[in-house]
């Protein structure tokens, strides 16, 4: 059994999405998914224990040798990943019940269809985590993105159907760019296995078609991740997603496209050859600064709270990628501590965010003047995510922003650093508009508004405190990132 | 108890009144009875770590690691002793006056206040035992943010604005520069730690280190040095008990307690001296002490001109460290200490004017002190310490400062610090005067007496400690020397 838990992690949730389609509503097929995630969380636990303990786990699907078969392969990187992944996907699916139930456009008896593509959507992530397949990868992306757009299709808000239309066009497109890119791969090595490919690519790098797949995959992946400039889609994709949907999806799938670039990047073609021949440092680093910046600056003038927190992200996937192009162990150790840190930042805000549009109906900021006063629980989530945000110390978010730093000043980059530090400050002014509004105005007139109900309290809460707890115990967000820093970088730890 | 578990007790104390106070929401007599119990704990409990620290303990407890090297640290060492005894003697004096000040003037909200203020409580002491940089930066922006509700607590449009200031600067000096130089620091230096002769000496050379100097002092904002010290008489607007404590006391002696322990712990005052690297920082001391006291001459409302007045001396604390020598060691740690109790005393007497008779601005309170002549005898001690005369606490870090000048050969400086103590004395004694001497205007002379005796009770001990300190003065400079020490 032990021996098949790669396999499992991605076959659990694989078999309980059909199955869950099979179920009447109620709270029966809501378990059923609960467990599935569940059962996921407890796999990727099982595994990043085991990759630290005894080194990478290579397991041939269906017993077929790699590279002839498709390998699922283990390493420290994304053993991390993995439990990223389904640690949020098991948390929002506890919070999505009430919300199914109440506030999306679904009739009553397709609810387990919810269920199913959310079921979905985990196993594609997790499936795009897990494979050592670089084809593999392309097919659990379709997974997960064509169940994302449905997702993102059921928000109440009739915008959510153009938000997801929108959605739809810049991920095939960005899809279609990454399998014309392992299609010239294969061209020219013949194979698909990643660490074959690794091997076979130096003999032929200086082709121009080894080049031009590269140019494919960094602009698939980069719209999949939404990097600036090619983030237009997500904005509104996550403001007029519903709230457990908005969280799933920020906490994970930008996270995960990350990851599969820096396994394209740093695995397949190798440092050497992304960052010297082609000197891709050179275009993330302004890409990821201007990102930072001018989503930042965006955010600040937003009067949709989930719009605002959308931007942020934005910002938040600048400062990932800020950590890749400095190509250094603590770079890529701030990009992958935040990845962590960041699902657990984003995931509390928009939970907390969706505990308040489920009792006032709205997210936008002028009518949750008092809501402070009213849910104070809520509210009070909403400001530890909003400090992890901005990288308070003692919460989550510091650990990420202090490796970044270090990482900046180790390259001698000083206005980088400064610049960091200034947007940090952009983050508290947007961050406090809502804190202030939330705190200081008082309640208008009306229909007297309650604490959200526990069902929904507990999971953000469960997300809030970790954020407080992963500020102080790092041995997962500093130590593992650190390891899985190095075995990208293919140095020692 | 082992001084490391007392340590943690003197962090715990103020935390675990936090609960007490907000679970006796209903029941102000025991909220109030929560406060000041715990603040009585607190001063036995610091006080009982001072024998170690004299006998040369450096009691250290480590809390948890927040990446690989990196820890939440508590020692205690002579600076940070002086300024933990400081606040926790405050305290209890400034929570009597408090429950005094918020009755009389029947004020919204107490709960919060109260709470919020154990907090700031815990944070200052977190920031006297801080063991290395992180923790310090740690502790003060817990600082900031828990005083914000102080400051805005009237929560009035005005109140809104002058908190938005407050955060504004505050974190934005923090996060912008101070947190920069601290990683900075790690990165050239690999420790954090607060170490006896600095940590940075031989790491960084050439003008690296007026920048990373720059840094560190800009971004200390509570230290108020200009050109970021308007956060300070815009916190005003809080009620006067936070402004007495908190602007008197905890946060701007934070600014330039942590001003001290950078330049004493992490660049060492020889590496300065030798470097001269701190130059420019005295110019920039001295500017601040002659202009805010200027402007301090020209406020007609009490509490401003006192919060210029604090803007101006926490520019002696910033100057005795730029000295670079060991008397300006000792003379800027000696002033936190001196000029809390002058200036709380002053605090306490403005707020004590406000409760009896409602009034802010200077021009009003002619004859005043005829009705109220405890509180404007207090604040005429108050104002005679923090001018520096004898026999008042404040003349001995006067004294020291000078020794300090004259040690580094700085005669401008001797220079201003000698102006400066006549613009104190402009600025300060005419209100006495004028409470004493001046005749009545016709509505001050019915019915005025003293503040309630929890007012007044306070602002006698405060004005009785600055004349103690004059005589306990060698004590504090038996526990100081070794921070000078070189």
């Amino acid at each position: 059994m032990i021996d098949h838990l790669p396999a499992l992690q991605v076959v659990i949730p694989l078999i309980a999405a059909p199955l869950s389609a099979l179920f009447r509503p109620g709270r029966a097929v809501w378990v059923l998914a609960m467990a599935a995630s569940g059962l996921s969380l407890l796999i990727a636990i099982l595994l990043l224990r085991q990759v630290l303990a005894q080194g990478v786990i290579s397991y041939p699907m269906g017993g077929w040798a790699p590279p002839w078969g498709i390998e699922y392969r283990v390493d420290a990187a994304n053993a991390f990943m993995l439990l990223i992944v389904s640690m949020i996907g098991t948390v929002v699916i506890v919070f999505a019940r009430t919300i199914v139930e109440q506030r999306i456009r679904l009739p009553e008896h397709k609810q387990p269809w919810f269920y199913t593509a959310y079921l979905l959507c985990l196993t594609g992530l997790l499936g795009m985590i897990i494979t050592g397949d670089a084809f593999n990868i392309f097919v659990f992306l379709e997974i997960s993105s064509l169940s994302s757009y449905v997702l993102i299709s059921l928000g109440r808000d009739r915008r959510a159907l153009t938000a997801s239309y929108q959605y739809l066009i810049m991920g095939t497109i960005g899809a279609t760019f990454i399998l014309i890119g392992i299609g010239l791969l294969y061209v020219m090595t013949g194979t698909l296995n990643i660490m074959d490919l690794a091997a076979r690519i130096p003999a032929v790098s200086g082709t121009r078609t080894i080049r031009a797949a590269f140019a494919f995959l960094t602009v698939g992946v980069s719209l999949k991740l939404a990097l600036f400039p090619l983030h237009l889609w997500l904005p509104n994709a996550y403001a007029y997603a519903p709230s457990p949907v908005t969280a799933f999806l920020a906490a994970t799938a930008t996270k995960v496209a990350i990851y599969v670039m820096l396994r394209f990047f740093f695995t397949i073609f190798g440092a050497e050859f992304s960052f010297n021949t082609m000197q891709l440092d050179r275009i993330l680093l302004p890409l990821a600064l201007i990102g930072i910046f001018s989503a930042s600056v965006v955010a600040i003038f937003q009067t949709n709270v989930k719009r605002m927190l959308a931007y942020s992200s934005v910002a938040q996937i600048g400062y990932m990628i800020l950590g890749v192009s400095l190509v250094s162990v603590t770079g890529l150790t701030s990009t992958l501590s935040h990845l962590f840190n960041h699902a657990l930042m984003k995931g509390t805000l928009f939970m907390a965010l969706g505990c308040i549009s489920f009792r006032i109906g709205t997210a936008s900021l002028n009518r949750m003047a008092g809501v402070g006063r009213v849910m104070p629980w809520t509210m009070g989530a909403f400001v530890i995510g909003g400090l992890s945000l901005i990288g308070a110390p003692l919460t989550a978010g510091f650990v990420s922003k202090w490796y970044l730093m270090v990482g900046t000043l180790e390259k001698g980059w000083w206005p980088v650093a400064v610049l960091v530090l200034l947007t940090s400050l952009l983050a508290v002014i947007y961050i406090w508009r809502v804190v202030e509004v939330a705190y200081f105005k008082p309640a208008p007139e009306g229909p007297a508004v309650r604490e959200a109900p526990l069902a929904l309290l507990i999971p953000t809460w469960t997300l809030a405190l970790a954020n407080l707890y992963f500020g102080v115990e790092t041995s997962l967000n500093a130590d593992v990132a650190r390891r899985a820093a190095a075995a990208l970088l293919g140095v020692a730890p | 108890m082992s001084s490391e578990a007392t340590l943690l007790l003197a962090l715990f104390i103020p935390l675990a009144s936090t609960f007490f106070i907000v679970a006796n929401h209903a029941c102000p007599d025991w909220r109030e009875g929560a406060t000041l119990l715990s603040s009585l704990l607190l001063l036995g409990t610091v006080a009982s770590l001072l024998p170690d620290v004299l006998a040369g303990g450096r009691p250290t407890v480590h809390l948890f690691e927040f990446v690989p090297g990196l820890t939440l640290q508590l020692t205690v060492e002579p600076l940070g002793m002086t300024f933990a005894g400081v606040a926790a003697l405050l305290w209890p004096l400034n929570s009597l006056y408090s429950i005094g000040y918020m009755r009389g003037n029947h004020e919204s909200h107490q709960t919060r206040f109260y709470a919020c203020f154990a907090v700031a409580i815990a944070s200052a002491i977190g920031i006297a035992f801080a063991g290395n940089l992180l923790t310090l930066f740690v502790f003060y922006e817990a600082l900031t943010l828990s005083t914000y509700p102080l400051v805005t607590h009237k929560g009035t449009p005005e109140a809104m604005r002058a908190g938005r200031l407050y955060l504004g600067i505050l974190l934005g000096t923090s996060i912008g520069f101070l947190l920069l130089a601290i990683v900075w620091t790690w990165q050239v230096a690999g420790v954090l730690d607060f170490t006896p002769g600095g940590i940075l000496a031989g790491k960084i050379e050439g003008p690296a280190v007026a920048i990373l100097l720059a840094l560190y002092m800009f971004g200390i904002g509570k230290a108020a040095l200009m050109p970021f010290h308007r956060w300070l008489p815009a916190a005003m607007v809080a009620p006067t008990p936070v402004s007495a404590l908190l602007h008197a006391v905890a946060v701007v002696k934070a600014g330039a307690f942590a001003v001290m322990k950078v330049v004493v712990y992490v660049f060492g005052v020889d590496f300065l001296s030798t470097t001269g690297a701190s130059q420019w920082l005295m110019w920039v001391a001295a500017l601040t002490i002659l202009l805010a006291s200027c402007v301090a001459l020209a406020q007609d409302n009490l509490k401003a001109r006192l919060a210029y007045s604090t803007v101006s001396q926490l520019g002696y604390v910033v100057l005795g460290a730029a000295l670079a020598t060991s008397m300006g060691v000792i003379g800027g740690s000696m002033q936190i200490a001196m000029h809390a109790m002058g200036k709380i005393t002053l605090f306490f007497c403005a707020g004590a004017i406000y409760t009896a008779t409602h009034k802010t601005e200077i021009s009003q309170m002619d004859g005043l002190g005829r009705a109220m002549p405890f509180t404007f005898g207090a604040f005429l001690i108050g104002a005679l310490s923090i001018v520096g005369l004898p026999p008042l606490g404040g003349s001995w870090s006067k004294w020291y400062l000078l020794a300090g000048t004259a040690d580094a050969g700085q005669w401008a400086m001797m220079a201003v610090l000698l102006i400066s103590s006549l613009l104190n004395v402009a600025y300060l004694l005419p209100i006495a005067a004028r409470g004493f001497f001046a005749p009545s205007t016709h509505d001050n002379e019915a019915g005025i007496r003293e503040a309630p005796l929890a007012c007044v009770v306070p602002l006698c001990l405060t004005a009785l400690g600055c004349v103690l300190l004059f005589f306990s003065a060698d004590a504090l400079y038996t526990l100081l020397a070794p921070v000078a020490a070189r």
